[in-house]
């Protein structure tokens, strides 16, 4: 125990990054470049300068989070690349054909404030998180048979074949890491 | 009449479409007269639109073991 944090010191464990985190990041990446090549490769890159820095973990805060910062800056390095390559195109404006022609201009950019799209995009985003969250507390192989039945939409022949185990026991398992989710998942999320 | 815990994991069998019909029809008639049932169903149900809803993106495994070869040859 540090006591000056009041909180254990985290220590860095390379092996477990890609087990534990790369789909985690993974979507973290995904919804931002919306492009799942893009995105695997910067969770590569993620993980390579995770290790090239790993002396500069402090160690304050837990390794996940250490590599979603990491992560943060590489999707914006991965704008400011694409951005510096399109410098030279112009940048056009386009009016839109259907409004009147002495409209206000600035006035037809503005978002609408009606419009709950964005919303519901941030909302799952943060239910993504919320639902990745809880699977990392499964035990591996329950996280690891849930998130192959029901993230992936795998048979159960081919989940019990990775898992080496039969359909039976596949269902019970299935059915703890869904009770342990619907306990994780905070209440707000569920309707009832 | 099954068990509870009988019709919990023919509930979570519903969310993927791999329940007989025979099963379904059982659970119908315990969960009319079973509260703590219809409310697992309930919630099960909700949590499996909860996970579409979500979209949650993942690796494929060979792209994790690949990964996995990469970081292990830098350590």
């Amino acid at each position: 125990m540090n006591r000056q944090t009041g909180m254990a010191k985290q220590a860095l464990n390379p092996d477990i990054w890609v087990d534990s985190y790369s789909d985690y990041l993974f979507n973290y990446a995904v919804s931002r470049v919306s492009d799942s090549e893009i995105a695997k490769d910067l969770v590569q890159e993620t993980f390579f300068a995770g290790l090239k820095s790993a002396k500069n973990f402090k160690g304050e805060a837990a390794e996940r989070t250490w590599l979603i910062s990491i992560l943060k800056r590489k999707v914006i390095d991965h704008y400011r690349k694409i951005n510096s390559k399109k410098a030279k195109s112009m940048v056009r404006i386009t009016q839109n054909p259907n409004s009147e022609a002495d409209s206000n201009f600035l006035e037809e950019q503005v978002a609408d404030p009606m419009s709950l799209l964005e919303n519901s995009q941030i909302e799952n985003e943060e239910l993504g998180t919320a639902i990745q969250d809880c699977i990392a507390k499964l035990p591996k192989k329950h996280a690891l048979a849930f998130t192959l039945k029901t993230i992936n939409g795998l048979s159960t022949e081919e989940v019990c074949k990775e898992l080496n185990i039969n359909p039976s026991n596949l269902w019970v398992i299935l059915h703890r890491a869904r009770t342990v989710l619907m306990d994780c998942l905070n209440n707000n999320w569920f309707k009832i | 009449m099954k068990s509870c815990k009988d019709v919990e994991i023919i509930c979570t069998k519903i969310q993927y479409n791999e329940a007989t019909l025979l099963d379904k029809i059982k659970i119908r008639i315990h969960v009319l007269f079973c509260k703590t049932c219809q409310k697992f169903s309930k919630k099960n149900t909700e949590l499996t639109s909860l996970c579409s809803k979500a979209n949650i993106k993942t690796l494929p495994n060979e792209d994790k073991e690949k990964m996995k070869d990469e970081l292990k040859s830098r350590t």
